[in-house]
Protein backbone atom coordinates (compact mmCIF):
# COMPACT_ATOMS: atom_id res chain seq x y z
CA UNK A 1 0.00 0.00 0.00
CA UNK A 2 1.10 3.44 -0.66
CA UNK A 3 1.40 5.84 1.81
CA UNK A 4 0.89 9.40 1.16
CA UNK A 5 3.62 12.02 2.68
CA UNK A 6 1.21 13.29 5.37
CA UNK A 7 0.68 9.36 6.46
CA UNK A 8 4.34 8.87 7.29
CA UNK A 9 4.17 8.56 11.04
CA UNK A 10 1.13 5.84 10.19
CA UNK A 11 3.42 4.12 8.00
CA UNK A 12 6.38 4.31 10.16
CA UNK A 13 4.64 2.92 13.01
CA UNK A 14 2.96 -0.09 10.98
CA UNK A 15 6.59 -0.78 9.65
CA UNK A 16 7.81 -1.39 13.60
CA UNK A 17 4.73 -3.59 14.26
CA UNK A 18 5.57 -5.62 11.08
CA UNK A 19 9.71 -5.63 12.32
CA UNK A 20 7.86 -7.00 15.63
CA UNK A 21 5.21 -9.74 14.38
CA UNK A 22 8.35 -11.04 12.41
CA UNK A 23 10.57 -11.52 14.77
CA UNK A 24 8.05 -13.95 16.88
CA UNK A 25 4.46 -14.20 16.51
CA UNK A 26 3.80 -16.30 19.59
CA UNK A 27 5.80 -13.96 21.74
CA UNK A 28 4.46 -13.16 25.00
CA UNK A 29 6.59 -10.56 26.11
CA UNK A 30 5.99 -8.97 22.31
CA UNK A 31 2.17 -9.64 22.16
CA UNK A 32 1.28 -6.20 24.40
CA UNK A 33 3.40 -3.74 22.67
CA UNK A 34 2.48 -5.43 19.35
CA UNK A 35 -1.13 -4.64 21.01
CA UNK A 36 0.08 -1.31 22.33
CA UNK A 37 1.63 -0.12 19.24
CA UNK A 38 -1.66 -0.95 17.07
CA UNK A 39 -3.84 0.76 19.36
CA UNK A 40 -1.31 3.90 18.68
CA UNK A 41 -1.17 3.75 15.01
CA UNK A 42 -5.16 3.65 14.88
CA UNK A 43 -5.45 6.59 16.94
CA UNK A 44 -2.37 8.28 15.10
CA UNK A 45 -4.73 7.38 11.96
CA UNK A 46 -7.77 8.89 13.36
CA UNK A 47 -6.10 11.84 14.51
CA UNK A 48 -4.48 12.54 11.40
CA UNK A 49 -7.46 12.44 8.83
CA UNK A 50 -10.03 14.47 11.05
CA UNK A 51 -7.57 16.84 10.43
CA UNK A 52 -6.90 16.83 6.87
CA UNK A 53 -6.00 20.17 4.76
CA UNK A 54 -7.81 20.99 1.43
CA UNK A 55 -4.90 19.84 -0.66
CA UNK A 56 -4.19 16.87 1.69
CA UNK A 57 -7.86 15.59 0.42
CA UNK A 58 -6.73 16.03 -3.16
CA UNK A 59 -3.82 13.58 -2.80
CA UNK A 60 -6.36 11.27 -1.29
CA UNK A 61 -8.58 12.43 -4.37
CA UNK A 62 -5.50 11.08 -6.78
CA UNK A 63 -4.50 8.52 -4.67
CA UNK A 64 -3.19 6.11 -7.47
CA UNK A 65 -5.11 2.87 -5.46
CA UNK A 66 -8.16 4.86 -4.92
CA UNK A 67 -11.37 2.92 -6.65
CA UNK A 68 -12.28 3.95 -9.96
CA UNK A 69 -15.55 3.30 -11.97
CA UNK A 70 -15.00 -0.22 -12.66
CA UNK A 71 -14.16 -0.86 -9.62
CA UNK A 72 -16.96 0.32 -8.07
CA UNK A 73 -19.67 -0.96 -11.00
CA UNK A 74 -17.91 -4.63 -10.26
CA UNK A 75 -18.60 -4.48 -6.31
CA UNK A 76 -22.19 -2.36 -6.72
CA UNK A 77 -23.91 -4.24 -9.77
CA UNK A 78 -25.42 -7.61 -10.69
CA UNK A 79 -24.89 -7.61 -13.31
CA UNK A 80 -23.11 -5.15 -16.61
CA UNK A 81 -23.50 -4.89 -20.01
CA UNK A 82 -20.84 -2.19 -21.37
CA UNK A 83 -21.91 -0.21 -24.27
CA UNK A 84 -19.41 1.28 -26.70
CA UNK A 85 -19.15 3.86 -29.46
CA UNK A 86 -20.50 7.32 -29.89
CA UNK A 87 -21.75 6.03 -33.36
CA UNK A 88 -19.67 9.02 -34.76
CA UNK A 89 -15.69 8.97 -34.25
CA UNK A 90 -15.00 6.15 -32.01
CA UNK A 91 -15.17 4.94 -28.74
CA UNK A 92 -13.48 6.89 -25.58
CA UNK A 93 -11.77 4.67 -23.42
CA UNK A 94 -11.90 7.38 -20.31
CA UNK A 95 -15.56 7.39 -20.40
CA UNK A 96 -17.30 4.00 -19.85
CA UNK A 97 -20.89 2.79 -19.56
CA UNK A 98 -23.50 0.57 -19.65
CA UNK A 99 -26.68 -0.99 -18.64
CA UNK A 100 -26.42 -2.75 -15.00
CA UNK A 101 -28.62 -3.87 -12.19
CA UNK A 102 -28.39 -2.44 -8.83
CA UNK A 103 -30.44 -4.37 -6.14
CA UNK A 104 -32.60 -5.76 -9.24
CA UNK A 105 -33.12 -2.28 -10.45
CA UNK A 106 -31.85 -1.24 -14.16
CA UNK A 107 -29.77 1.50 -14.23
CA UNK A 108 -27.69 3.26 -16.91
CA UNK A 109 -24.12 3.70 -15.08
CA UNK A 110 -21.24 5.89 -16.44
CA UNK A 111 -18.25 7.19 -15.38
CA UNK A 112 -14.47 8.90 -16.11
CA UNK A 113 -12.28 5.94 -15.87
CA UNK A 114 -8.37 5.74 -15.02
CA UNK A 115 -5.60 3.64 -15.24
CA UNK A 116 -4.05 1.97 -12.36
CA UNK A 117 -0.36 1.08 -14.31
CA UNK A 118 1.47 2.86 -16.61
CA UNK A 119 -0.17 0.83 -19.56
CA UNK A 120 -3.38 1.29 -18.46
CA UNK A 121 -3.47 4.82 -17.56
CA UNK A 122 -2.20 5.74 -21.09
CA UNK A 123 -4.85 3.01 -22.91
CA UNK A 124 -7.61 5.32 -20.56
CA UNK A 125 -5.90 8.88 -21.54
CA UNK A 126 -5.83 9.26 -17.36
CA UNK A 127 -9.35 9.95 -17.62
CA UNK A 128 -9.47 12.87 -19.43
CA UNK A 129 -12.47 12.08 -22.30
CA UNK A 130 -12.59 13.61 -25.85
CA UNK A 131 -15.88 14.96 -27.65
CA UNK A 132 -16.24 11.16 -28.33
CA UNK A 133 -16.68 9.92 -24.55
CA UNK A 134 -19.20 12.96 -24.31
CA UNK A 135 -20.92 12.13 -26.82
CA UNK A 136 -21.41 8.28 -25.92
CA UNK A 137 -22.63 9.64 -22.41
CA UNK A 138 -24.58 11.51 -24.27
CA UNK A 139 -25.93 8.53 -26.01
CA UNK A 140 -26.20 6.34 -23.27
CA UNK A 141 -28.20 8.89 -21.34
CA UNK A 142 -30.80 9.14 -24.30
CA UNK A 143 -31.35 5.57 -24.47
CA UNK A 144 -31.84 5.70 -20.62
CA UNK A 145 -34.48 7.79 -21.44
CA UNK A 146 -36.48 5.88 -24.06
CA UNK A 147 -36.56 2.82 -21.75
CA UNK A 148 -37.44 4.78 -18.67
CA UNK A 149 -34.49 3.62 -17.22
CA UNK A 150 -32.65 6.34 -14.38
CA UNK A 151 -29.18 7.35 -14.90
CA UNK A 152 -26.40 7.08 -12.47
CA UNK A 153 -22.88 9.20 -13.35
CA UNK A 154 -19.48 8.78 -11.32
CA UNK A 155 -17.20 11.49 -11.79
CA UNK A 156 -13.64 11.01 -11.59
CA UNK A 157 -11.56 13.08 -14.08
CA UNK A 158 -8.79 15.48 -13.81
CA UNK A 159 -10.54 17.32 -16.62
CA UNK A 160 -11.76 17.04 -20.20
CA UNK A 161 -8.82 16.25 -22.79
CA UNK A 162 -6.99 19.32 -23.47
CA UNK A 163 -5.66 18.30 -26.88
CA UNK A 164 -5.31 19.33 -30.96
CA UNK A 165 -7.72 16.74 -32.32
CA UNK A 166 -10.38 17.11 -28.93
CA UNK A 167 -10.66 20.93 -30.29
CA UNK A 168 -10.82 20.03 -33.92
CA UNK A 169 -13.53 17.55 -32.91
CA UNK A 170 -15.62 20.08 -30.64
CA UNK A 171 -14.54 19.68 -26.92
CA UNK A 172 -16.84 22.20 -26.14
CA UNK A 173 -19.50 21.75 -28.25
CA UNK A 174 -19.95 18.22 -26.90
CA UNK A 175 -19.98 18.94 -23.17
CA UNK A 176 -22.67 22.23 -23.86
CA UNK A 177 -25.00 19.69 -26.14
CA UNK A 178 -24.84 17.31 -22.79
CA UNK A 179 -25.78 20.00 -20.09
CA UNK A 180 -28.82 20.98 -22.16
CA UNK A 181 -29.59 17.73 -22.79
CA UNK A 182 -29.15 16.73 -19.30
CA UNK A 183 -31.05 19.76 -18.49
CA UNK A 184 -33.99 18.28 -19.78
CA UNK A 185 -33.89 14.12 -19.36
CA UNK A 186 -36.92 12.68 -18.32
CA UNK A 187 -35.68 10.07 -16.02
CA UNK A 188 -33.92 10.12 -12.86
CA UNK A 189 -29.92 11.56 -12.87
CA UNK A 190 -27.86 10.45 -9.65
CA UNK A 191 -24.75 12.06 -9.64
CA UNK A 192 -21.31 11.28 -7.14
CA UNK A 193 -17.98 12.67 -7.44
CA UNK A 194 -15.61 9.47 -7.15
CA UNK A 195 -12.32 11.25 -7.22
CA UNK A 196 -11.36 13.83 -9.13
CA UNK A 197 -14.36 16.38 -10.45
CA UNK A 198 -12.12 18.99 -12.20
CA UNK A 199 -14.06 21.61 -13.92
CA UNK A 200 -16.20 21.27 -17.32
CA UNK A 201 -15.06 17.84 -17.84
CA UNK A 202 -16.28 16.34 -14.92
CA UNK A 203 -20.15 18.01 -14.99
CA UNK A 204 -19.86 17.21 -18.50
CA UNK A 205 -22.20 14.32 -17.27
CA UNK A 206 -22.65 15.18 -14.16
CA UNK A 207 -26.01 17.36 -14.33
CA UNK A 208 -27.89 15.21 -11.41
CA UNK A 209 -30.84 15.56 -9.74
CA UNK A 210 -29.23 14.73 -6.96
CA UNK A 211 -25.43 15.29 -6.52
CA UNK A 212 -22.93 13.48 -3.70
CA UNK A 213 -19.23 13.72 -3.45
CA UNK A 214 -17.14 10.35 -1.40
CA UNK A 215 -15.37 12.15 1.58
CA UNK A 216 -12.09 12.71 0.10
CA UNK A 217 -12.79 13.88 -3.29
CA UNK A 218 -12.47 17.47 -4.93
CA UNK A 219 -14.91 19.45 -7.40
CA UNK A 220 -14.31 22.39 -8.37
CA UNK A 221 -13.62 24.92 -11.86
CA UNK A 222 -10.15 24.52 -11.74
CA UNK A 223 -7.42 22.36 -10.24
CA UNK A 224 -5.07 24.24 -7.71
CA UNK A 225 -2.38 23.36 -9.96
CA UNK A 226 -3.46 24.95 -12.98
CA UNK A 227 -5.28 27.86 -10.67
CA UNK A 228 -1.59 28.65 -8.98
CA UNK A 229 0.03 28.85 -12.26
CA UNK A 230 -2.94 31.25 -13.56
CA UNK A 231 -2.97 33.50 -10.76
CA UNK A 232 0.30 33.55 -9.01
CA UNK A 233 1.94 32.61 -12.19
CA UNK A 234 4.21 29.81 -10.90
CA UNK A 235 2.68 26.60 -10.07
CA UNK A 236 4.39 26.39 -6.48
CA UNK A 237 0.96 27.62 -4.70
CA UNK A 238 -1.59 24.91 -5.22
CA UNK A 239 -1.64 24.47 -1.37
CA UNK A 240 -2.76 27.92 -1.21
CA UNK A 241 -4.72 27.57 -4.15
CA UNK A 242 -6.56 24.46 -2.82
CA UNK A 243 -7.63 26.59 0.29
CA UNK A 244 -8.55 29.55 -1.80
CA UNK A 245 -10.89 27.17 -4.07
CA UNK A 246 -12.28 25.41 -1.34
CA UNK A 247 -12.95 22.35 -3.56
CA UNK A 248 -13.89 19.86 -0.90
CA UNK A 249 -16.79 17.13 -0.54
CA UNK A 250 -17.33 19.67 3.20
CA UNK A 251 -17.17 22.84 0.98
CA UNK A 252 -19.92 21.70 -1.39
CA UNK A 253 -22.01 20.59 1.13
CA UNK A 254 -21.58 24.06 2.99
CA UNK A 255 -22.41 25.94 -0.19
CA UNK A 256 -25.06 24.00 -0.73
CA UNK A 257 -23.93 22.53 -4.15
CA UNK A 258 -24.20 19.16 -3.37
CA UNK A 259 -26.43 17.01 -1.55
CA UNK A 260 -24.49 14.87 0.88
CA UNK A 261 -21.54 13.43 1.98
CA UNK A 262 -20.65 9.69 1.55
CA UNK A 263 -18.36 8.79 4.31
CA UNK A 264 -14.96 6.48 3.58
CA UNK A 265 -13.27 3.82 5.43
CA UNK A 266 -10.68 5.48 7.93
CA UNK A 267 -7.40 6.25 5.79
CA UNK A 268 -9.55 6.19 2.32
CA UNK A 269 -11.49 4.59 0.03
CA UNK A 270 -8.65 2.60 -0.81
CA UNK A 271 -7.83 0.94 2.16
CA UNK A 272 -10.97 -0.71 2.10
CA UNK A 273 -12.90 -0.98 -1.71
CA UNK A 274 -15.58 -2.95 -0.51
CA UNK A 275 -16.69 -0.93 2.26
CA UNK A 276 -16.27 2.33 0.05
CA UNK A 277 -18.54 0.45 -2.50
CA UNK A 278 -21.15 -0.39 -0.23
CA UNK A 279 -21.99 2.90 1.43
CA UNK A 280 -21.74 4.10 -2.22
CA UNK A 281 -24.36 1.68 -3.14
CA UNK A 282 -26.91 2.24 -0.30
CA UNK A 283 -26.53 6.47 -1.07
CA UNK A 284 -27.49 5.52 -4.98
CA UNK A 285 -30.34 2.88 -4.14
CA UNK A 286 -31.97 5.59 -1.80
CA UNK A 287 -31.41 8.42 -4.22
CA UNK A 288 -33.32 6.30 -6.55
CA UNK A 289 -35.70 5.36 -4.20
CA UNK A 290 -36.60 8.89 -3.68
CA UNK A 291 -36.08 10.15 -6.94
CA UNK A 292 -38.57 7.57 -8.78
CA UNK A 293 -41.15 8.61 -7.00
CA UNK A 294 -41.05 11.92 -9.37
CA UNK A 295 -42.84 11.80 -12.85
CA UNK A 296 -41.09 13.28 -16.11
CA UNK A 297 -42.44 16.92 -15.24
CA UNK A 298 -41.61 16.84 -11.85
CA UNK A 299 -37.91 15.55 -12.51
CA UNK A 300 -37.42 17.63 -15.11
CA UNK A 301 -38.49 21.19 -13.12
CA UNK A 302 -37.18 19.96 -9.84
CA UNK A 303 -33.66 19.80 -11.66
CA UNK A 304 -33.85 23.10 -13.84
CA UNK A 305 -34.41 24.97 -10.32
CA UNK A 306 -31.63 23.59 -8.71
CA UNK A 307 -29.30 24.36 -11.28
CA UNK A 308 -31.04 28.03 -11.91
CA UNK A 309 -31.16 28.75 -8.11
CA UNK A 310 -26.69 28.02 -8.00
CA UNK A 311 -24.84 31.13 -7.56
CA UNK A 312 -24.22 33.71 -4.86
CA UNK A 313 -24.99 37.36 -5.67
CA UNK A 314 -26.26 40.69 -3.99
CA UNK A 315 -29.38 42.26 -5.29
CA UNK A 316 -28.36 46.03 -5.33
CA UNK B 1 -9.61 48.90 -26.78
CA UNK B 2 -6.62 50.29 -27.12
CA UNK B 3 -5.46 53.43 -25.59
CA UNK B 4 -3.83 56.83 -28.00
CA UNK B 5 -4.38 58.62 -31.10
CA UNK B 6 -2.62 56.50 -33.01
CA UNK B 7 -3.09 52.51 -32.86
CA UNK B 8 -0.58 50.08 -34.31
CA UNK B 9 -2.57 47.45 -36.04
CA UNK B 10 -1.07 44.07 -34.22
CA UNK B 11 -1.65 41.54 -37.67
CA UNK B 12 -0.01 44.26 -40.16
CA UNK B 13 1.93 46.78 -38.31
CA UNK B 14 0.37 49.68 -39.72
CA UNK B 15 -0.37 52.67 -38.13
CA UNK B 16 -4.25 53.98 -38.18
CA UNK B 17 -5.92 57.01 -36.27
CA UNK B 18 -8.04 56.49 -33.62
CA UNK B 19 -11.09 58.06 -35.24
CA UNK B 20 -11.15 55.82 -38.32
CA UNK B 21 -11.14 52.86 -35.67
CA UNK B 22 -13.90 54.39 -33.87
CA UNK B 23 -16.18 55.53 -36.73
CA UNK B 24 -15.60 51.94 -37.81
CA UNK B 25 -17.08 49.99 -34.81
CA UNK B 26 -12.76 49.15 -34.20
CA UNK B 27 -12.47 47.27 -37.61
CA UNK B 28 -9.16 48.21 -39.75
CA UNK B 29 -10.87 48.78 -43.00
CA UNK B 30 -7.97 47.49 -45.13
CA UNK B 31 -7.19 44.86 -43.08
CA UNK B 32 -10.41 43.95 -41.71
CA UNK B 33 -8.23 43.57 -38.16
CA UNK B 34 -11.14 43.55 -35.59
CA UNK B 35 -10.40 44.92 -32.46
CA UNK B 36 -11.66 43.79 -28.97
CA UNK B 37 -15.14 46.43 -28.12
CA UNK B 38 -16.89 46.03 -25.20
CA UNK B 39 -20.84 45.57 -24.73
CA UNK B 40 -21.51 49.54 -25.16
CA UNK B 41 -20.03 49.00 -28.20
CA UNK B 42 -21.70 46.05 -29.39
CA UNK B 43 -25.26 47.48 -28.27
CA UNK B 44 -24.11 50.84 -29.95
CA UNK B 45 -23.98 48.86 -32.89
CA UNK B 46 -26.73 46.40 -32.92
CA UNK B 47 -30.25 48.44 -31.53
CA UNK B 48 -31.93 50.87 -33.34
CA UNK B 49 -31.15 54.49 -33.10
CA UNK B 50 -28.28 53.55 -30.52
CA UNK B 51 -31.81 53.24 -28.08
CA UNK B 52 -31.42 50.55 -25.19
CA UNK B 53 -32.44 49.59 -22.04
CA UNK B 54 -30.27 48.27 -19.59
CA UNK B 55 -31.61 45.13 -17.35
CA UNK B 56 -30.80 43.13 -14.41
CA UNK B 57 -27.99 45.49 -13.56
CA UNK B 58 -29.26 45.14 -10.04
CA UNK B 59 -27.66 41.73 -9.92
CA UNK B 60 -23.86 42.10 -8.27
CA UNK B 61 -21.38 40.35 -7.77
CA UNK B 62 -20.07 39.35 -3.83
CA UNK B 63 -16.92 37.41 -2.83
CA UNK B 64 -19.19 34.54 -0.94
CA UNK B 65 -16.01 32.44 -0.83
CA UNK B 66 -14.25 35.15 0.32
CA UNK B 67 -11.19 34.17 -2.08
CA UNK B 68 -7.65 34.80 -2.08
CA UNK B 69 -4.67 34.59 -4.06
CA UNK B 70 -2.02 37.28 -4.65
CA UNK B 71 -5.24 39.94 -4.26
CA UNK B 72 -8.32 39.58 -2.39
CA UNK B 73 -11.41 39.04 -4.97
CA UNK B 74 -13.24 41.64 -3.20
CA UNK B 75 -10.66 43.84 -3.86
CA UNK B 76 -10.44 43.07 -7.36
CA UNK B 77 -14.06 43.75 -7.87
CA UNK B 78 -13.94 46.79 -6.75
CA UNK B 79 -10.83 48.46 -8.46
CA UNK B 80 -12.46 46.38 -11.60
CA UNK B 81 -15.56 48.60 -11.35
CA UNK B 82 -13.78 51.40 -10.81
CA UNK B 83 -11.94 51.07 -13.94
CA UNK B 84 -14.23 49.79 -16.12
CA UNK B 85 -17.69 51.49 -14.89
CA UNK B 86 -19.10 47.78 -15.09
CA UNK B 87 -20.99 45.72 -12.43
CA UNK B 88 -19.27 42.81 -14.19
CA UNK B 89 -18.69 40.93 -17.11
CA UNK B 90 -21.73 40.55 -18.42
CA UNK B 91 -24.46 42.84 -19.42
CA UNK B 92 -28.15 43.06 -20.58
CA UNK B 93 -30.05 44.85 -22.62
CA UNK B 94 -33.73 45.06 -24.67
CA UNK B 95 -34.59 46.99 -27.60
CA UNK B 96 -35.23 46.88 -31.12
CA UNK B 97 -32.99 45.73 -33.89
CA UNK B 98 -34.27 46.22 -37.57
CA UNK B 99 -37.64 46.99 -35.35
CA UNK B 100 -37.86 43.59 -34.26
CA UNK B 101 -37.69 43.56 -30.22
CA UNK B 102 -34.64 41.56 -28.75
CA UNK B 103 -32.90 40.64 -25.74
CA UNK B 104 -29.29 41.09 -26.24
CA UNK B 105 -26.80 40.13 -23.53
CA UNK B 106 -23.21 41.19 -24.20
CA UNK B 107 -19.48 40.60 -22.44
CA UNK B 108 -16.75 42.40 -21.36
CA UNK B 109 -13.29 40.88 -21.71
CA UNK B 110 -12.37 44.06 -19.46
CA UNK B 111 -14.08 42.43 -17.08
CA UNK B 112 -11.48 39.76 -14.61
CA UNK B 113 -11.17 38.32 -18.51
CA UNK B 114 -14.74 38.07 -19.54
CA UNK B 115 -15.12 35.45 -16.57
CA UNK B 116 -18.46 34.15 -15.99
CA UNK B 117 -19.56 33.73 -12.22
CA UNK B 118 -22.49 33.73 -10.58
CA UNK B 119 -23.41 37.35 -11.80
CA UNK B 120 -23.00 36.37 -15.12
CA UNK B 121 -24.72 33.32 -14.90
CA UNK B 122 -27.30 34.80 -13.26
CA UNK B 123 -27.72 37.78 -15.94
CA UNK B 124 -27.50 35.47 -18.70
CA UNK B 125 -30.30 33.49 -17.13
CA UNK B 126 -32.59 36.13 -16.63
CA UNK B 127 -32.17 37.41 -20.09
CA UNK B 128 -32.82 33.84 -21.11
CA UNK B 129 -36.04 33.33 -19.10
CA UNK B 130 -36.87 37.18 -20.64
CA UNK B 131 -36.46 36.16 -24.14
CA UNK B 132 -38.82 33.06 -23.57
CA UNK B 133 -41.43 35.26 -21.80
CA UNK B 134 -41.60 37.97 -24.22
CA UNK B 135 -41.03 35.61 -26.71
CA UNK B 136 -37.98 37.83 -28.29
CA UNK B 137 -34.99 36.39 -30.20
CA UNK B 138 -32.05 36.10 -27.65
CA UNK B 139 -28.42 37.26 -28.60
CA UNK B 140 -25.36 36.43 -26.83
CA UNK B 141 -22.15 37.74 -27.38
CA UNK B 142 -19.35 35.89 -25.90
CA UNK B 143 -16.07 37.33 -25.24
CA UNK B 144 -14.59 35.33 -22.30
CA UNK B 145 -11.27 33.31 -21.14
CA UNK B 146 -13.96 31.51 -19.56
CA UNK B 147 -14.83 30.43 -16.07
CA UNK B 148 -14.13 32.78 -13.44
CA UNK B 149 -11.70 30.99 -10.88
CA UNK B 150 -12.10 32.94 -8.02
CA UNK B 151 -15.73 31.37 -7.41
CA UNK B 152 -14.77 28.17 -7.88
CA UNK B 153 -17.79 25.65 -7.82
CA UNK B 154 -19.90 28.30 -8.21
CA UNK B 155 -18.58 29.37 -11.24
CA UNK B 156 -19.12 25.84 -12.45
CA UNK B 157 -22.16 25.10 -11.98
CA UNK B 158 -23.31 28.02 -14.15
CA UNK B 159 -22.34 26.72 -17.06
CA UNK B 160 -25.07 24.14 -16.36
CA UNK B 161 -27.13 26.70 -15.39
CA UNK B 162 -26.90 28.88 -18.35
CA UNK B 163 -27.39 25.77 -20.30
CA UNK B 164 -30.47 24.26 -18.41
CA UNK B 165 -31.83 27.63 -19.52
CA UNK B 166 -31.70 27.32 -22.80
CA UNK B 167 -33.11 23.97 -22.73
CA UNK B 168 -36.39 25.56 -21.69
CA UNK B 169 -36.09 28.69 -24.32
CA UNK B 170 -35.81 25.66 -26.58
CA UNK B 171 -39.17 24.23 -26.08
CA UNK B 172 -40.72 28.15 -26.59
CA UNK B 173 -39.78 27.93 -29.95
CA UNK B 174 -37.81 31.60 -29.50
CA UNK B 175 -34.58 32.18 -31.61
CA UNK B 176 -31.06 32.04 -30.17
CA UNK B 177 -28.06 33.10 -31.66
CA UNK B 178 -25.12 32.85 -30.36
CA UNK B 179 -22.16 35.40 -31.33
CA UNK B 180 -18.47 34.10 -30.90
CA UNK B 181 -16.09 36.91 -30.67
CA UNK B 182 -11.94 37.17 -29.63
CA UNK B 183 -11.59 35.28 -27.55
CA UNK B 184 -14.51 32.84 -26.15
CA UNK B 185 -13.00 29.61 -24.55
CA UNK B 186 -13.26 27.46 -21.54
CA UNK B 187 -16.68 27.37 -19.68
CA UNK B 188 -18.32 29.55 -21.62
CA UNK B 189 -17.60 27.94 -25.04
CA UNK B 190 -18.70 24.44 -23.34
CA UNK B 191 -21.77 25.70 -22.18
CA UNK B 192 -24.05 28.64 -24.16
CA UNK B 193 -21.75 29.96 -26.56
CA UNK B 194 -22.08 26.76 -28.34
CA UNK B 195 -25.79 26.56 -28.18
CA UNK B 196 -26.83 28.88 -30.51
CA UNK B 197 -29.68 27.88 -33.15
CA UNK B 198 -27.57 29.82 -35.66
CA UNK B 199 -23.19 29.94 -34.46
CA UNK B 200 -21.82 33.39 -35.96
CA UNK B 201 -18.37 34.42 -35.61
CA UNK B 202 -16.39 37.40 -36.02
CA UNK B 203 -13.19 37.12 -38.20
CA UNK B 204 -10.41 36.23 -36.56
CA UNK B 205 -11.56 35.44 -33.53
CA UNK B 206 -10.16 32.66 -31.03
CA UNK B 207 -12.52 30.13 -29.98
CA UNK B 208 -12.28 26.96 -28.19
CA UNK B 209 -12.40 25.19 -25.28
CA UNK B 210 -8.86 24.83 -23.94
CA UNK B 211 -6.21 27.71 -24.41
CA UNK B 212 -3.48 27.45 -27.04
CA UNK B 213 -0.83 27.44 -24.17
CA UNK B 214 -2.17 24.42 -22.76
CA UNK B 215 -2.93 22.57 -25.57
CA UNK B 216 0.87 23.36 -26.72
CA UNK B 217 2.07 22.20 -23.40
CA UNK B 218 -0.16 18.76 -23.59
CA UNK B 219 0.60 17.76 -27.20
CA UNK B 220 4.18 18.94 -26.50
CA UNK B 221 4.50 20.69 -29.99
CA UNK B 222 3.44 24.13 -31.91
CA UNK B 223 0.02 24.32 -32.79
CA UNK B 224 -1.06 24.57 -36.62
CA UNK B 225 -1.34 28.14 -38.30
CA UNK B 226 -5.01 29.37 -37.48
CA UNK B 227 -5.83 26.84 -35.39
CA UNK B 228 -8.59 27.57 -32.84
CA UNK B 229 -9.70 30.84 -35.52
CA UNK B 230 -13.08 31.49 -36.47
CA UNK B 231 -12.33 30.07 -40.12
CA UNK B 232 -10.96 26.78 -38.49
CA UNK B 233 -14.09 26.37 -36.70
CA UNK B 234 -15.99 27.03 -40.00
CA UNK B 235 -13.80 24.52 -41.60
CA UNK B 236 -14.57 22.08 -38.83
CA UNK B 237 -18.77 22.25 -38.73
CA UNK B 238 -18.75 24.17 -35.59
CA UNK B 239 -20.36 27.51 -36.50
CA UNK B 240 -22.88 28.31 -39.69
CA UNK B 241 -20.81 31.57 -40.30
CA UNK B 242 -18.23 34.46 -40.60
CA UNK B 243 -20.07 37.75 -40.17
CA UNK B 244 -17.62 40.89 -40.04
CA UNK B 245 -18.89 43.14 -37.33
CA UNK B 246 -20.21 46.18 -40.05
CA UNK B 247 -22.20 43.63 -41.44
CA UNK B 248 -23.59 42.00 -38.29
CA UNK B 249 -26.65 44.18 -37.77
CA UNK B 250 -27.87 43.77 -41.46
CA UNK B 251 -26.91 39.80 -41.34
CA UNK B 252 -29.30 39.09 -38.14
CA UNK B 253 -31.93 41.27 -39.07
CA UNK B 254 -32.11 38.91 -42.49
CA UNK B 255 -32.03 35.69 -40.19
CA UNK B 256 -34.12 37.02 -37.72
CA UNK B 257 -36.76 38.32 -40.30
CA UNK B 258 -37.00 34.83 -41.22
CA UNK B 259 -36.76 32.60 -37.72
CA UNK B 260 -38.95 35.03 -35.88
CA UNK B 261 -42.32 34.68 -36.53
CA UNK B 262 -43.34 37.75 -34.12
CA UNK B 263 -43.84 40.75 -36.63
CA UNK B 264 -41.32 43.70 -36.79
CA UNK B 265 -43.04 47.11 -34.72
Amino acid sequence: MQYLDFEKPIADLEEKIEELRQISVDDEVLRPEIERLRKKADQLRASIFSNLTRWQRIQLARHPGRPYTLDYIERITDDFIELHGDRYYGDDKAIVGGLCRINGRAVMLMGQQKGRDTKARQYRNFGMANPEGYRKAYRLMKLAEKFGIPVVTLLDTPGAYPGLEAEQRGQAEAIAKNLKMMATLKVPIVTIVIGEGASGGAIGIGMGNEIYMMENTWYSVISPESCSSILWKTWDYKEQAAEALKPTAKDLLELDIIDGIIEEPLGGAHRDMDAAAAALKTTIVKSLDRLLKLDAPELVSQRIEKYASMGVWAQG
Amino acid sequence: MPEGIWIKIPTTGDTVHRRDLEENFWVDQKSGYHFKIGSKEYFHLLFDMHQYELRFEDILPVDSLKFKDRKKYSDRLEVTQKKTRLTDACRVATGTLKKREVVIAAMDFSFIGGSMGSVVGERLYQAIRLAGETKAPLIIISQSGGARMMESVLSLMQLAKTSAGLAELEEKGVPYISILTNPTTGGVTASFAMLGDIQIAEPGALIGFAGPRVIRQTIGRDLPEGFQTAEYLLEHGFIDMIVPRMQLKNKLGRILSMLDVNEPS
